[in-house]
């Protein structure tokens, strides 16, 4: 089975593949969390306001978002994205933004639909007692939210988070579809350029495989922590 | 410059010979759908089997589920995908390979087996969860009375995690038929694939886009309403489940 594997070839390649491939996957996967988390944490927060308006529009989006599939997610703002910019920027024609930030902007926000459910339910774990008594106390939405509860929240949260930080990684290899040169982009580009679909693939789960399980590990730890602290 | 919207487009004949540019979008959600059965169908046998070894008293059985949920979770779907369809049949005896590339349909068959491996480590998670969220009593009443642990298994114990699993079991049916978009990286017709093809002839991207994302918000709606039914039809009287 392996008396054709070339190994060499990923030797060979293996810069290209982690400076260029690796650091924009991370690159994506970093930016795309921070992002969707503070965007996500915004529609929670949004949706549990009691005011009817916002929490329609927090509802409408995060189900809007949670039912397309991401590669139609990724399409939509590959065209749409451009012609944004040039109604904000009251440009001519359509105005063209780099790749990346395409990228980027689509699993912000997509992603953020997810993380504004995890950050709902992290909320609504914090006992309504502790939101009464910061009212109680005297502070304000805004001093109880920072200081009370979203403190609580995303300590409750963060193993969740972080789990759904692993599927953002796993699910930025889909930029393959706008050929980006991220980690599976570079990875295949080596693969069709030298005839090498066994050795890339291969080579490309493996390394998937040791970083999310790595990091799925580090979350199995985490959560056996906080649960024996609550 | 503004976006010249053209609605009109869908009503016009396609170039693909035979119907219009709506038929090429409506042959899309029905490979959509095909897939995402078949696909749900494989998840749902293989991940009751892997979550039920995980519940088991042996401890072998726990770690072979494991390491299978482990495998199939943390290697992103298009990985899969291209491992199913370009390195499989490079790696298995020359005459298998030769077998595996001349089959008919093979975007399908591929798009499936694979949508359906990866997501019955989901479903596996799902049924020990369900299992272990069980009183511990039920299975104790179940072997004291007799039965076998199989049949303490297939009487007792799936029968009510099943029902305790139906909203996440919900959400991951609805995943794996997001899921199957993935299939057009290797040739799928699917309903995305069709979305970009109707906006490659016509430029009219908005418009395809549009209806390709009403089609999915559609069958997202009817797989809740079947589902939420299916979760009253099967509940069991007096035994109050996670739904609403």
């Amino acid at each position: 089975m392996f008396a054709n594997f070339d190994f060499d070839v990923i030797i060979r390649t293996a810069p290209f593949l982690f400076m260029e491939g690796m650091t924009f996957t991370l690159n994506l996967t970093v930016l795309a969390a921070l992002g969707g988390i503070v965007i996500g944490t915004l529609l929670a927060l949004m949706r549990l306001s009691g005011f009817a308006p916002l929490s329609m529009l927090a509802a409408g989006y995060t189900n809007l978002f949670r039912s397309l599939p991401l590669l139609l997610v990724i399409f939509w703002f590959y065209f749409l994205v451009p012609w944004i910019a040039m109604w904000v920027t009251g440009a001519e024609r359509p105005k063209p933004v780099g790749a990346f930030m395409s990228a980027l902007i689509t699993f912000t926000l997509f992603e953020a639909a997810y993380f504004a459910e995890i950050m709902r339910a992290g909320i609504q774990s914090v006992t309504r007692g502790q939101i009464a008594a910061g009212y109680a106390l005297g502070l304000n939405y805004w001093q109880v939210m920072g200081h009370v509860v979203l403190p609580q929240a995303f300590r409750n949260m963060t193993p969740v988070l972080l789990t759904q930080t692993i599927v953002l990684f796993q699910d930025t290899s889909l930029v393959y579809v706008l050929s980006l040169t991220d980690f599976l982009g570079a990875a295949s580009k080596i693969a069709q350029r030298d005839f090498r679909l066994v050795e890339m693939y291969l080579f490309a789960a493996v390394i998937y495989f040791a970083i999310s399980f790595a990091l799925s590990s580090l979350v199995r730890r985490l959560q056996a922590r906080i649960s024996i602290v609550r | 410059m503004n976006y010249r919207w053209k609605w009109d487009i869908f009503f016009q004949p396609s170039p693909e010979g035979h119907g219009t540019y709506l038929d090429m979008l409506i042959v899309g959600l029905g490979w959509t759908i095909v897939t995402a059965l078949l696909a749900w169908a494989i998840a749902l046998v293989l991940g009751v089997v892997i979550g039920v070894l995980r519940t088991l008293p042996y401890k072998t059985a726990d770690r072979i589920g494991f390491a299978y949920v482990e495998l199939f979770r943390n290697i992103p779907l298009l990985v899969q995908i291209f491992l199913w369809y370009f390195v499989l049949p490079e790696v298995v005896p020359a005459e298998w390979g030769r077998w595996l590339k001349q089959i008919p349909n093979s975007p399908f068959w591929t798009t499936a087996i694979g949508i359906g491996f990866y997501m019955s480590s989901r479903v596996a998670e799902q049924v020990r969860a369900g299992v272990g969220s069980l009183p511990r009593g039920q299975r104790m009443a179940g072997l004291a009375i007799g039965l076998t642990l199989p049949q303490c298994y297939r009487h007792v114990i799936l029968p009510m995690a099943m029902r305790i699993m139906m909203p996440s079991l919900t959400s991951d049916f609805l995943n794996t038929i997001k899921n199957t978009s993935i299939g057009l990286t290797i040739g799928l017709i699917e309903l995305t694939s069709r979305a970009r093809a109707v906006q490659e002839f016509t430029f009219q991207v908005f418009e395809a886009f549009t209806v390709a994302t009403l089609m999915y918000l559609v069958l997202n709606m009817v797989v809740v309403f079947a589902m939420r039914w299916l979760e009253r039809k099967i509940a069991v009287p007096g035994y109050v489940t996670g739904s609403r």
